[in-house]
């Protein structure tokens, strides 16, 4: 309970961000481009709990499992469950994951430029909460002034009592993964690492390692300060809490948007200025996401209970908007082709398998013809078959345009095509 | 002895990273063991019946790469 009272205190100190559902929480109020300083912040959300003694660590790692906080990433696992498995072993450190790796997304980005201090904050405090000394910082290299920036701030005013170390970030899509994050510090590979071991067991050079993402970090820094029942103000009562999105495609505004979990999708769209067009169909999680009409998405929650019976979930947060003049074929092989370069080419599977399959999703793109059959097959042997989540989070992908484009596909079969325009976006000549 | 080894739960398990797709375990093991069309091993991960338990544990010694591991739930010895 004395973790308790000092979260009561911590949100009759702070200043406006305390009041219980509004929004932004994360992000600086409409027009603050710059990123906020350390005055700015504390005066923002009041300083953090600080010199936290065992009993006190114990019941914050209790109150974040009571806020029902998760995973912002894209996996979506409980973070106190993750603090209490890393908190049991031996000389941990926390790493904060702001690889970002997705082309299409922008909110960790745009978070830790905008917001380093509760980016820093959170991460201090999971290495206070699982007694870490350490804190390694994996910045996009987009973040990475403003990061070094903020804790040269931090150093001066003394603010922090573990150590804080900054890493710019592998700018590959598979480098955001937890285990690659890991070997990218240690040795400069960003390719993920076999399993087991957990890296909660034995990660970082041995030690046992939180791997977090930064804006599960942020909102960890603010459940600290203002506890379960103020995090829980928005968002619904199974998935609470707010989340950044990265809105793109054919909207008026593309824009990172901080939602409350649930919010119409619609009702997100119009917030990124609304359609540009009519639209035909919305990318929704991730590149590792699902395709899904947009009539059928338009008026659901975006949470994972409003989005399962379409096979779809919310993910990393991004919503891609295709217009009807776009050939979602063409854009998931564009996709997919982009994908296959960035295995880490370590298991056969998938660095042969994906070749394999963006062919026949280009085929099928290009209506130069394909066998079906074939890329069915070649999608079962595939799924689940990596070292980690990149082979299947892309059968996932290709899986989700073949049910939403099946109109799509009977069209090209004669030589049609819905159009040209483009929308997603991918790195150019990153051929392996 | 013989109660416990028959109640722990066996599985085999392949280390996709270490694995290069030499085929030699499909070979040995058609039983649990089949290979992609890119000649890697799809495992079999129910548990492994006892009478292939031998041969599974021999086939595991063999692998060039040692990717091929067997896990064990439960009491007693693989």
């Amino acid at each position: 309970m004395r973790g308790t009272a000092g979260l009561s205190s911590g949100i009759a100190a702070s200043g406006a961000i305390a009041l219980p559902g509004t929004l932004p929480r994360l992000l600086p109020p409409a027009g603050a481009a710059a990123a906020v300083s350390l005055p700015g912040h504390l005066a923002r959300y009041g300083p953090p709990p600080a010199g936290l003694g065992r009993p006190q660590r114990d019941s914050l790692i209790a109150e974040v499992d009571r806020a029902g906080l998760t995973g912002r990433g894209g996996a979506g696992y409980p973070t106190a469950r993750k603090l209490a498995a890393v908190a049991a072993g031996r000389s941990p450190v926390v790493v904060a994951n702001g690889t970002e790796g997705e082309p299409a997304s922008a909110k960790d980005k745009a978070l830790m430029a905008r917001s380093p201090h509760l980016v820093l904050d959170g991460a201090v405090l999971a290495a206070e909460m699982v007694g870490a000394r350490e804190v390694v910082i994996v910045a996009h290299r987009a973040a990475r002034r403003v990061i070094d920036d903020a804790v040269a701030e931090r150093g001066r005013a003394a603010l922090d009592r573990v150590r804080i170390k900054v890493r710019t970030a592998a700018d590959r899509f598979v480098a955001g993964e937890a285990s690659a994050v890991v070997h990218w510090i240690e040795r400069g590979v960003p390719a993920p690492k076999a399993s087991p071991p957990r890296l909660s067991e034995r990660g970082l050079h041995g030690a046992p390692t939180l791997v977090q993402n930064v804006e599960t970090l942020a909102h960890l820094a603010l459940i600290a300060r203002y506890g379960a029942a103020w995090f829980r103000s928005v968002g619904t009562p199974a998935e609470p809490g707010s989340m950044l999105v990265t809105v793109l495609g054919a909207v008026r505004e593309p824009a990172v948007l901080e939602i409350a979990i649930g919010t119409g999708i619609g009702q997100v769209l119009d917030q990124a200025g609304g359609p540009t067009a009519p639209l035909q169909a919305l990318l929704l999680g991730g590149y590792f996401g699902d395709w899904v009409p947009a009539a059928a998405a338009m008026s659901r929650p975006f949470s994972s209970a409003g989005l399962a019976d379409l096979g779809a979930g919310p993910g990393a947060g991004l919503i891609a908007a295709l217009p009807a003049d776009a050939c979602g074929l063409r854009e998931t092989a564009r996709v997919v082709r982009y994908l296959a370069g960035e295995s880490a080419g370590q298991c056969g599977p998938c660095r042969f398998g994906l070749d394999a399959i963006a062919g026949q999703v280009e085929q099928l793109a290009d209506g130069s013809g394909t066998d079906p059959g074939l890329l069915w097959r070649w999608l079962a042997q595939v799924d689940g078959r990596g070292g980690c989540a990149h082979p299947s989070g892309v059968v996932r992908l290709i899986r989700s345009s073949l049910r939403t484009f099946s109109g799509e596909q009977r069209r090209h079969a004669p030589g049609w095509c819905s159009g040209t325009a483009s929308v997603l976006p991918v790195p150019p000549g990153r051929a392996r | 002895m013989t109660a416990l080894t028959d109640r722990a739960v066996v599985r085999l398990r392949v280390d996709i990273i270490a694995c290069d797709g030499r085929g030699l375990c499909a070979e040995a093991l058609p039983e649990l063991i089949t290979l992609d069309d890119w000649g890697f091993p799809i495992i079999d991960r129910r548990a492994i019946p006892p009478r292939l338990l031998a041969d599974a544990r021999e086939t595991a010694r063999a692998c060039p790469k040692l990717a091929l591991r067997l896990d064990r739930e439960g009491r007693g010895k693989p």
